[in-house]
């Protein structure tokens, strides 16, 4: 391997910024590979938007020790520059231009040739089914396709690194899926992907690594599966036709979460296809009858909520 | 290419955008120009013929006021085109594709410098439209084609300034009402000038300030050159006001341009 394949797209050390008195990000370590996906998950007001304004050379961190794309984007803003493209939180077409004229706009500040960026333009209308809208004014798209418009524009210059801000917020299913889709394709043509994002979804789905910000700092990292592994919460919820039933299992079980009203038994489980076998034996050897089985494994929701909780009571 | 020819590259992309939009939504261009047309008939037709007389020079009446107020009318259409492009700067700002433009590997001042030549070319449109309608009512010039280059040499020269000044007020501005009405005042300024009337009419205080105030000598500047009276000392009055305006317009621009907070 070589040096340049194993240096991340983006390394973080100790990254801190303040507005006035309230601390935005209070020491944050991040490490994207080159050529993946990355997310930094959190709600809003997290401190996501001021991540990506930093590492995008918008504005100044406090401090803290940043490489992206192998520069600093303090004292090499414009090496950075050349090598990412971002995709803000809020719209950032030139909404008084056409789609096609957006892009032109954006050929021309790569300093493309006319014809060259003539194809670009063309290409990108295709790719992002823009090609009807591409002569009117961007001011009359729609979300969606304002998104598209707005990311194919990032695309123009062909960046190494793609920042994406909550890209899908406030789209409908099917354009959050197309975009999804778009997303896929380019990690698969070898960028690297900041994706900020308050969908604990998206990030599942798209994410190689996930890093949970909360108020300024970092509450988990990994991948999707080792952060849904990080806390317990797996279980299978049993049904039942009849008290005496509940009543029995519960017994031969020796697990104390159950609703008697609604006839279920919640047995803490990880999620593993032998303690499944083993339980429905269990129950067999018992001759239990259960009228319905449902097994819950974590979801990121609970990660999320879990490790949001602890940090607040450790803050208690 | 030199970082120099990108440098113009980027401008020059920056100020077809500007043109583009300008050619696009017209309707922000006939305000502006439809302002001084207004006064300029408005003055002449209503207060020309009692304010020619008061001139005390030539024939006098309305014939004569159309030549005196001509280059004050050509100044506020300036100074009003540098008024839209403080809120065209301001609504620029808010829009995100200047935060994008930040983030790109472009000259970084060509954004302002695309609003300050596209306002330039703006102020240009603006004037001939002036000039023509003066020429409809009576206006006549015997200035030589020299004279009428270095007419629009002082013109240029303080639409330059004025713009620069009115991009820093865009973009100090936080809303774009606040960035319409910070530079109302240089709208207003030839008529607390020579623009309108002789300022030796005027009371002495208002006076010291008409004689003291940049647009007095861009304005007698103009009129000599248009219409032959003396230019004296106003001429370089016009070029120092001018070049003292764009520094500190251009300084304040680009500080406010390259915040990162
Ligand atoms: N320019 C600013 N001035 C003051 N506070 C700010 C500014 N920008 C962001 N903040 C504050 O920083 C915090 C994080 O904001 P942001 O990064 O936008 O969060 P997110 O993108 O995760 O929603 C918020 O509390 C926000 O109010
Ligand atoms: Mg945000």
């Amino acid at each position: 391997m070589t040096a340049n394949i194993t240096q991340p797209a983006i390394a973080v050390r100790g990254l801190r910024k303040k507005y006035g008195e309230k601390v935005v990000l209070d020491g944050i370590d991040l490490s994207v590979a080159q050529g993946k996906i990355f997310s930094l998950l959190g709600p809003n007001g997290a401190g996501k938007t001021t991540v990506v304004r930093i590492l995008s050379t918008l504005i100044r961190a406090d401090g803290g020790d940043m490489r992206v794309a192998g520069h600093d984007p303090v004292r090499e803003p414009n090496a950075v520059r050349a090598a990412i493209g971002v995709t803000g939180q809020f719209s950032a077409v030139d909404k008084l231009l056409t789609g096609e004229e957006n892009l032109l706009l954006m050929a021309d500040l790569h300093h493309l040739d006319r014809r060259e960026g003539r194809r670009r333009a063309a290409e990108l209308l295709e790719r992002f089914d823009l090609v009807e809208a591409g002569g009117k004014a961007a001011s009359t798209y729609s979300g969606g396709m304002q998104r598209r418009l707005d990311l194919a524009m990032t695309l123009v210059g062909s960046p190494q690194v793609i920042f994406l801000d909550e890209p899908t917020t406030g789209l409908d299913p099917r354009s959050r899926r197309d975009l999804w889709q778009i997303i896929r394709e380019l990690v698969a043509g070898g960028v690297t992907i900041f994706l900020t994002t308050q969908y604990l979804d998206e990030a599942d789905h798209l994410a190689d690594r996930i890093a949970l910000l909360d108020q300024g700092q970092l509450v988990a990292e990994g991948t999707p599966e080792e952060l849904k592994r990080q806390i317990p919460g797996g279980h299978v919820n049993l049904r039942f036709t009849d008290p005496a039933e509940l009543d029995l299992a519960a017994r031969t079980l020796g697990v104390a979460g159950r609703d008697d009203e609604a006839l279920v038994l919640q047995v803490p489980h990880d999620g593993g296809v032998h303690s499944l076998r083993a339980l429905l034996a269990r129950l067999d050897d018992a001759s239990i009858e259960v009228e319905e089985l449902t097994v819950h494994t974590p979801d990121l929701d609970d990660v999320f909520l879990t490790l949001t909780e602890k940090k607040k009571e450790a803050v208690r | 290419m030199s970082t120099m020819s990108y440098a113009l590259r980027d401008s020059t992309t920056m100020v077809r955008r500007r043109i583009k939009h300008m050619r696009r939504y017209p309707s922000l261009t006939i305000q502006l120009v439809g302002l001084p047309v207004v006064f300029l008939l408005l003055f002449v037709y209503v207060f020309g013929g009692t304010l020619g007389d008061g001139l005390g020079a030539g024939s006098g009446g309305r014939s004569e006021y159309v030549a005196y107020v001509t280059p004050g009318i050509i100044l506020m259409a300036v100074a009003m085109v540098a008024m839209g492009t403080a809120v065209s700067v301001a609504m620029d700002m808010m829009e995100g594709v200047v935060a994008r433009f930040k983030t790109m590997a472009i000259a970084r001042v060509s954004v302002l410098t695309g609003h300050v030549v596209a306002a330039m070319l703006q102020t240009f449109f603006a004037v001939a439209v002036v000039l023509a309608v003066a020429f409809a009512i009576g206006f006549r010039s015997d200035a030589n084609v020299v004279e009428w280059f270095a007419a629009a040499g002082v013109l240029a020269m303080l639409a330059f300034a004025l713009t620069w000044l009115t991009v820093a007020m865009g973009l100090v501005a936080k809303t774009i009402d606040s960035a319409s009405n910070m530079p109302q005042p240089l709208v207003f300024l030839p008529l607390l000038g020579s623009g309108f009337v002789p300022t030796d009419s005027m009371p002495a205080g208002l006076r010291w300030f008409a004689d003291y105030q940049p647009f007095t000598p861009v304005i007698e500047t103009l009129r000599g050159l248009l219409l032959g009276t003396g230019i004296g000392a106003n001429g370089f009055g016009a070029v120092a006001w001018s070049a003292g305006i764009a520094l500190v317009g251009y300084l304040w621009a680009r500080k406010l341009y390259n915040r990162q907070d």
